[in-house]
């Protein structure tokens, strides 16, 4: 019995049959992101055991087929179980070992990277410092109180137990936080005056200048999902209010976004009014002590602390075609007493404390300029542990390729001289 | 090659007589005499300098370029060819000037093919540039707008026109009056996705940026409807002049101007601003040195217009006023005085320190001039066709002739390569239509070892057909603009470009040669009995190791695709459609090797996978650019599809002959199957020598 498994895992027509679903599921897996969208593909096709149904053409077609996940690991078993009964130690066979040892490398660097990798923007204008990171999908309800003179208190509630509504309850909030309403996207529309609005949503805070409305979920690469939520806060003695909190509030990319459009319908101090108005405070005080709340994208704090000094956007001249994007930041770290200021830009990241900083996208140069916005600059934070893999992968699999062909290509030739 | 001859089945063949070494050394210094004229034989301007014109720097899409790309690339993108005829067929066998013609009424054709006695004159690029610059109203009246869909020409009200093989030319005062029409029709086009256009829509398109081309270079040199541009900036200057001094005088005589004060007393400069305004608005060319341009870099060109508009009274740029000279004698039609003009003009850009800037165009243009890649096409497939003759029995004269063609071709296409990579200052691919020149240049090299070692035609087969096809390419995708064009900053990297994307492309070339030389196995194979054992045996070797070879390139081109991705995005792998599409070629290269070792296919089966290949790498390089998503798509192409679509459908074709029992093999019927029947060499897993 265990020989016919060592037999099957072992063989080369198992290595043939996943090479060829692998090509399969490459070609369906990128056709399908013309309909499903970049993101939705990635996740379905790639990092799932098994897809169920896929789109071509926007043609659906219920056709089950193996997911990247299960290619690549029987990939992986198949290609060790070969090696260990395979085994031989010959200069002949060494350019076979080393380029199948540099795949495994690639294919377990790539796992644990899906594993393991964790992705987050920094997004800030000239002039400011900040120590966190934040979320480019997911937000956070965030409550903070006065500890004391020097320190604050936070609460902070993920996303995702917002989701699940109910009542949600914590030590160090003296009330309990209920749920009433609850949308993974939505949309903030501005309650002019002297117009026909339905009733607000609740009287308190933003509610009583915006409404909020439920949009679909979206999967598209350049849109995202803004998450709105109608919360109600009870203490012992009864509701203290109910509130809107909404990630338009408190995601600076959205709010820039945000003042751009009013900027162009209204005019740029209607639109920094509004946009006030929209990011503003919303807070209660239970027992004399005031706690305010904000649904804010979910931040990673580091220990050090980036502040971007200039960005620049350059283009080529008479042409919108981009020629740098560049940040200018200087990095702050006191524990270890350093204080130094390094440029950030295309390809050229910078690596620091076990994380990597990507210029990512950039808001300077000529348009904010015309636009009266402070230029500002977003960097994409990944830790990745494994980001060295193929690096090491590609260098190994190219030796051993190399090798293997010019023991090839040696005899050959020598044996056409010699004929 | 004087070892050629001596070895290989066929060097039984006769040895080669008197009129085959005539004939053949005669062909090659036809070529080589050509190439030599181009290269050292100025053509000597007969009226205005126009040489001297087409060598002119200016800056456009971001790049120092002379006066003759501009005209080249924009006469490309509207009329798809770069020449304008001016002479050819009328009705009933008439041939004169296209005016002449027209007056007789009918339809208008151009010279055909087999008119070996007719030579039309013709604009080149640089006359053409001149005139639209220059002498507007002339140019509105050549056959450059190229409409062929028959929808967008009914839209238009359009008859007659101009014929070549097919294709329609129109004049721009055949379409004036019709300009609402299309202007409604491209404003519902702009709200339609690209991926989600017509062909009528996309013709709408291509019309209307057509269009907005010829209005920018209309409008670089002079406003388009100025008369004589060199008295009216003299009218301009004088206008400033009067009201400044009005105005001071006012303010002396402490004199309050209201607004309409003011707006009288500018009228008259008003009036001339109003077009230069215009000028400054579109996208022109930027054609103005500022003074001391040679410290200032790339910011020290500006736009006619801006620079008119910027510059009153005294401060006037003497390059302003030398280009007016040259637009005014130009339109009055005096040659002496332009040429003068001119030599001002070249002699103000060296003292302004221009002399990087005019040496670059100097190069460019011989560049342009030199048509590297289309001489080495034709030498292509000259070749190509001697060794066919080789092949039908006649002489190891023309395998040996097609070598040396092959050969002088390759030195036009490397030199070409380096001259593109000199000039641009990059690694060789940059683009889609670099990666065409590039994938063809390989592919000659790996044809010329194949032929080193096996001399029997096979290679240098392969090198001609692809060479041509993608220098055919290239030339097709040279119609959508400047080829050169600057990077945009994520692929402003020298070192990825130069390790990433040349050996990504050496993968795709080794691809195809692997194709092609599987090809060549099927179609010898099945309609001729020349595929005996030893060359369907050498022809498996070649394809074995050539598929080695892409493994090697493709792999590790992929993966340092994914290591630059690391280092601009922030992650190794995406699966974003190009690194999706380079993956499947290395997973179909490693499947077909172990496919082999295994033994599950043999020699034809090998055959049938490296046409495969083909398809695969075809869909890699053009397909996934179709798909109009993800980070990588350099350019979105639709005309491409349909001969995608037919190359795929040939291969499979190819594939489907290639299937046929062997019995309907015209080189196996009557043998016995040379390694079909063979037991698979060498054991399960482990590689078989070649």
């Amino acid at each position: 019995m265990l020989d016919r498994f060592v037999k099957i895992f072992s063989s080369l027509r198992l290595t043939v049959v996943l090479l060829a679903l692998g090509i399969i599921l490459v070609f369906v897996g990128t056709v399908a992101q013309a309909d499903e969208g970049l993101y939705q593909a990635q996740e379905r096709y790639f990092k799932h055991w098994w897809v169920w149904g896929v789109t071509m053409f926007g043609y659906k077609i219920p056709m089950p087929l193996p997911g990247g996940y299960l290619i690549g690991t029987l990939l992986i078993i198949n290609l060790i179980a070969a090696h260990i009964k395979r085994f031989q130690f010959t200069t002949k066979k060494l350019g076979i070992q080393l380029t199948h040892i540099g795949i495994i490398l690639l294919l377990v660097g790539q796992l644990t990277t899906d594993l393991f990798s964790h992705e987050t923007q920094l997004r800030f204008s000239e002039g400011e410092g900040k120590s966190w990171s934040e979320s480019s999908m997911d937000y956070e309800l965030v409550l903070t109180t006065d500890a004391d003179s020097n320190s604050e208190k936070v609460v902070a509630i993920p996303q995702s137990v917002v989701a699940q509504g109910g009542e949600i309850k914590h030590l160090d909030m003296p009330f309990t936080l209920r749920v009433k309403e609850y949308w993974r996207n939505s949309e903030p529309v501005f309650r002019a005056p002297m117009q026909q609005n339905a009733p607000p949503l609740t009287t308190n805070g933003v509610a009583s200048s915006f409404d909020f409305h439920q949009s679909p979920v979206t999967h598209s690469m350049d849109t995202k999902n803004v998450p709105t939520a109608v919360i109600e806060l009870a203490a012992a003695s009864g509701s203290l209010g109910t509130w809107v909190v909404s990630g338009w509030s408190a995601d600076e990319t959205m709010l820039s976004g945000v003042r751009a459009s009013y900027s162009r319908q209204m005019g740029r101090e209607m639109a920094e009014s509004l946009v006030t108005r929209l990011s503003g405070n919303q807070s209660v005080n239970v027992a004399g002590k005031s706690y305010s709340f904000v649904f804010r994208p979910a931040r990673a704090y580091k220990p050090f602390s980036l502040t971007l000094l200039k960005a620049t956007h350059s283009v080529y001249p008479g042409t919108d075609i981009p020629k740098d994007f560049r940040s200018r930041v200087r990095v702050q770290n006191p524990s270890k007493g350093e204080d130094r200021e390094v440029d950030i830009y295309m390809n050229s990241p910078l690596r620091y404390a076990g994380l990597t900083f990507y210029q990512y996208q950039m808001a300077a140069g000529e348009m904010a300029a015309q636009s009266g916005e402070t230029p500002s600059s977003t960097l994409q934070v990944v830790r990745n542990p494994s980001w060295m893999t193929p690096y090491a992968g590609c260098v190994i699999v190219a030796a051993g390729m190399i090798i293997q062909f010019m023991i090839h290509l040696v005899g050959f030739i020598s044996r056409r001289k010699a004929a | 090659m004087s070892n050629s001859s001596s070895s290989n089945s066929k060097s039984a063949a006769a040895q080669p007589r008197g009129w085959r070494v005539v004939v053949a050394w005669t062909l090659i210094l036809v070529f080589v005499v050509e190439i030599a004229t181009a290269l050292f034989v100025k053509r000597a301007d007969k009226g205005f300098a126009v040489s001297a014109f087409a060598r002119l720097p200016l800056v456009f899409n971001g790049r120092v370029q002379p006066m003759d790309s501009l005209a080249r690339n924009s006469l490309m993108q509207i009329r798809g060819i770069t020449e304008v005829p001016l002479e050819g067929n009328g009705v009933d066998g008439a041939w004169g000037s296209w005016e002449e013609l027209r007056a007789k009424g009918g339809e208008l054709a151009e010279r055909k093919w087999f008119q070996f006695s007719k030579h039309p004159k013709k604009l080149k690029p640089a006359d053409w540039l001149l005139e639209v610059m220059g002498n507007p109203e002339q140019a509105d009246d050549r056959y450059i707008f190229v409409i062929n869909h028959p929808d967008l020409r009914s839209l238009l009200k359009l008859e007659g026109g101009l014929d070549k093989s097919g294709l329609h030319f129109y004049r721009f005062n055949d379409i004036t009056d019709r300009m609402k029409e299309l202007r409604a029709e491209v404003q519902r086009v702009a709200k339609i996705e690209a991926t989600q256009r017509t062909p009528f829509d996309q013709a709408v398109v291509k019309l209307d940026n057509a269009f907005g081309l010829y209005f920018r270079l209309k409008n670089t040199l002079q406003p388009q409807d100025s008369k004589d541009f060199r008295k009216e900036l003299d009218e301009y200057l004088a206008a400033v002049k009067s009201a400044r001094t009005e105005a001071q005088e006012r303010q002396s005589r402490g004199e309050k101007m209201d607004r309409e004060a003011i707006d009288q007393l500018l009228a008259p400069v008003q009036k001339l601003a109003s077009r230069y305004e215009v000028m400054a608005r579109i996208d022109a060319p930027l054609i103005v040195p500022l003074p001391h341009a040679g410290d200032k870099g790339h910011e020290a060109w500006h736009r006619m217009g801006d620079a008119l508009l910027e510059a009153t009274g005294e401060t006037m740029p003497e390059s302003v006023k030398l280009l007016a000279g040259m637009a005014s004698a130009y339109q009055a039609g005096d040659v002496a005085k332009f040429n003068q003009e001119i030599g001002s003009y070249q002699g103000l850009l060296k003292s302004e320190g221009l002399i990087k800037e005019v040496t670059k165009s100097n190069q460019e243009t011989f560049f342009n001039q030199l048509l590297a890649f289309k001489r080495s096409m034709y030498m292509y497939i000259v070749a190509f066709l001697l060794v066919l003759l080789y092949w039908a029995g006649l002489n190891e004269i023309w395998r040996v002739t097609a070598m040396r063609l092959l050969l002088i071709g390759f030195v036009i296409h490397t030199s070409g390569l380096i001259f593109r990579m000199w000039l641009e200052g990059r690694p060789p691919v940059t683009n889609l239509y670099s990666s065409a020149i590039f994938i063809g240049w390989g592919a000659v090299v790996l044809g010329l070892v194949l032929e080193k070692f096996f001399k029997d035609g096979i290679g240098l087969v392969v090198a001609t057909c692809v060479g041509f096809l993608s220098l055919i390419v290239a030339h097709s995708l040279s119609q959508s603009g400047d080829t050169m064009e600057m990077m945009r900053a994520v692929l402003d990297t020298n070192f990825w470009l130069a390790t990433h994307v040349v050996v990504i492309t050496l993968g795709y070339a080794s691809t195809f040669v692997a194709g092609f030389l599987a090809l060549v196995y099927i179609l010898r194979g099945v309609f001729t009995k020349t595929l005996t054992s030893v060359t369907a045996k050498s022809l498996s070797r070649m394809v074995y190791g050539i598929v080695c070879f892409s493994t090697l390139f493709s792999f590790v081109g992929t993966v340092l695709g994914g290591i630059w991705a690391d280092q601009s995005w922030g992650r190794f792998w995406g699966w974003d459609p190009k690194e999706n599409g380079a993956l499947i070629i290395v997973l179909w290269n490693a499947l077909i090797l172990h496919l082999r070792w295994g033994g599950i296919i043999r020699e034809r089966g090998l055959m049938n996978c490296a046409i495969a290949g083909n398809i695969v790498t075809s869909w890699s390089w053009f397909g996934v650019n179709m798909l109009g998503i993800g980070l990588h798509s350099y350019g979105f192409m639709d005309a491409a599809f349909v001969w995608l679509m037919l190359f795929v459908g040939s291969q499979l074709a190819l594939i489907a002959i290639g299937s046929l029992p062997l019995s309907l093999w015209r080189s196996f019927r009557d043998v016995k199957p040379p390694s079909d029947s063979q037991p698979p060499s060498g054991g399960k897993g482990v590689p078989v020598e070649a």
